[in-house]
């Protein structure tokens, strides 16, 4: 079956396991975390801040900000920029991701 | 100012003396230039926001994940490979200073006769500035989206994404995917994703290729152009891929993630001709309307614009690739969206220029004749003035701001706005993260005018501790009795 990987053959220099939402993922050493999250089937890792409306990466080169993400409790990172890293803990992030500064 | 010692060491790190050269981006363009200049005998500084060289067009998998034939995703990939090896000589022989994953977010004169380039410099967001007595933007292009119902679901990604996404991770969005939109991107686009493995159900070309014929002379002068998409036709055909021209994408279905897509026909102006819709399922969407070029640093710097033939505005450039601003110059899709052949092109050119070299004729013709091409394709895909049509009220224009399509048509018929920064002021369309680069368009024909030149006075974000750590310019320095 045909696939990136059989278009460009090789394999990846690693793997490491990162975690979204506690579930586990495998990257491959290069991907960025949006990649890593289209690759096990994750589309969505954000939730706008007046609707709630799912939204994941749109433009894929950092200009759109629809992809913003939490990475390790930081959050507003641009997944499709932000290359993932061995034992990276990436959260949903639900509005503008400073719920935890709300009064 | 108060600033922290270490803050004030990062600001003065301003190499000196300053390069004779700073080259903003290294895509098709910028790369060309860098290395054509350092061959020159210049000394460069090339900046560039993404973490390997190559831009959006040659974007390609890290090393780290092992490709073995990274031009399988690519056009002309010895273009780049030997600008890279060059590239790799010219540092190791410290003629180029190659500063990846530096994003210059303002270009300012240096009070003597250079320029100093601010950066936000790698995950950390560090500060960072570099001199220059001439400065080449080749700052490239982003993906002009047109909105319509549905286009904020998850599985609707820019087709131009789906190509980086591709390309840089080696993911796709889905496994059957729709590309929609308009423009010669959408062809490359539908090829690598069945090359890939998606099943590519058709690609919605909302333009008509019998738009291409008054151009006729443009297209005979560039055989390789025809011959490149010939190829691309062929690729369509042996993966069994249907091209519906003069159709679009009026609406994405799903819940939670895309699941179906409406296709209707479309009249000249881009109308969707009623009683033509129907469904075609599909788990991904990946649409574009063609490329808008990123002007922030040149238009904050005051450089003159122009109204290209695809609707977008570009810098107006003369034959040595100069802006309106004395020491800045501009190469690739900046000047209009022409590809990447021709950015190598100008950049050659931009270089020579700056260099002081004679400019050889052959790159001149080469440039004239790739632009006419591009002209031509620009004029056919340029968006119809009825795609508006397609936009019911209760549809997200703004996706940072969440503006429906009806709040800005209020702003207009009701509040007398007549341009998207007066609906931007009255609706908040365009004033959330991406800063209207993915709204701008449509806000501004909802407003009835063409778009306006980039305003964005920092082309990214800025931590406030850098703005707050910056040396006050030398002519504004207050005397020490006004302080």
């Amino acid at each position: 079956m045909r696939s990136p990987r059989s278009l460009v053959g090789g394999t990846p220099a690693a793997t490491y396991p990162v975690t979204f939402d506690g579930r586990e993922l495998t990257a491959q050493e290069g991907q960025s975390i949006a990649a890593v999250l289209w690759n096990a089937g994750i589309l969505a890792w954000r939730t706008t801040r007046e609707g709630g409306s799912p939204r994941g990466a749109f433009c894929g080169i950092g200009a759109c900000y629809d992809c913003l993400v939490t990475v390790n409790g930081r959050p507003n990172q641009r997944a499709c920029l932000v290359p993932a890293r061995p034992g990276d803990s990436v959260t949903t992030q639900e509005g503008t991701g400073h719920a935890d500064l709300a009064v | 100012m108060p600033t922290s010692p270490s803050d004030r060491a990062a600001h003065a790190a301003v190499p000196a003396p300053p390069a004779d050269l700073a080259v903003v981006g290294a895509g098709p363009a910028g790369l060309a230039a860098a290395v054509t200049a350092a061959r020159l005998g210049l000394r460069v500084t090339l900046l560039d926001a993404g973490e390997r060289p190559g831009g959006q067009f040659y974007r390609h998998p890290a090393p780290g994940l092992g490709a073995l034939r990274p031009q399988a995703l690519h056009h002309d990939w010895r273009a780049f490979t030997a600008r890279e090896a060059a590239l790799r000589a010219h540092v190791a022989a410290g003629r180029i200073a190659h500063h990846p994953f530096h994003h210059v977010w303002t270009v300012v004169p240096d009070g003597a006769d250079g320029w100093t380039l601010h950066a936000v410099a790698g995950p950390e967001e560090r500060p960072a500035a570099f001199g220059a007595r001439a400065v080449l933007l080749a700052t490239g292009a982003y993906e002009r989206q047109l909105p319509f119902p549905g286009w904020t679901l998850p599985g609707v990604v820019g087709a131009g994404g789906a190509q980086a996404m591709l390309k840089g991770g080696l993911v796709l969005p889905g496994s059957r995917v729709v590309v929609a939109g308009s423009g010669p991107l959408l062809l490359a686009v539908a090829g690598s994703l069945a090359a890939a493995g998606a099943a590519v159900p058709a690609v919605v070309e909302a333009a008509s290729y019998t738009a291409y014929a008054p151009q006729a002379r443009a297209l005979l002068r560039n055989p390789a152009k025809l011959a490149e998409g010939a190829v691309y036709g062929g690729a369509l055909a042996r993966h069994g891929i249907r091209l519906l021209t003069r159709h679009a994408v009026t609406e994405a279905h799903g819940r939670g993630r895309v699941e179906a897509v409406t296709v209707a026909r479309l009249d000249r102006d881009w109308r969707p001709l009623p009683g033509t819709a129907r469904r075609i399922p599909c788990d991904a969407l990946a649409v574009g309307h063609g490329l808008v070029p990123q002007l922030e640093l040149a238009t904050a710097l005051g450089c003159d614009t122009l109204l290209a033939p695809d609707g977008t505005v570009a810098l107006d450039l003369d034959a040595a690739q100069r802006t309106s601003v004395p020491g800045i110059w501009s190469a690739g899709e900046t000047g209009g969206i022409g590809g990447a052949q021709l950015a190598l092109t100008e950049g050659e050119i931009a270089a020579h220029a700056i260099a002081g070299a004679p400019v050889a004729p052959s790159l001149t013709r080469t440039r004239a004749r790739l632009r006419a091409f591009a002209g031509a394709m620009a004029a056919a895909h340029r968006p119809g003035a009825g795609w508006t049509d397609w936009l019911p009220d209760a549809a997200t224009v703004c996706r940072c701001e969440e503006v429906p399509a009806g709040g800005i048509r209020e702003a207009v018929a009701e509040l007398g706005a007549r341009d998207a920064r007066t609906v931007k002021l009255l609706t908040r369309a365009g004033m959330g993260w991406c800063q209207g680069r993915m709204c701008g368009p449509a806000v501004a024909a909802l407003a009835g005018e063409d778009p306006a030149p980039d305003r964005r006075p920092l082309s990214c974000p800025v931590p406030l501790r850098h703005l707050a750590a910056l040396p006050a310019p030398p002519d504004t320095e207050l005397p020490p009795s006004a302080r």
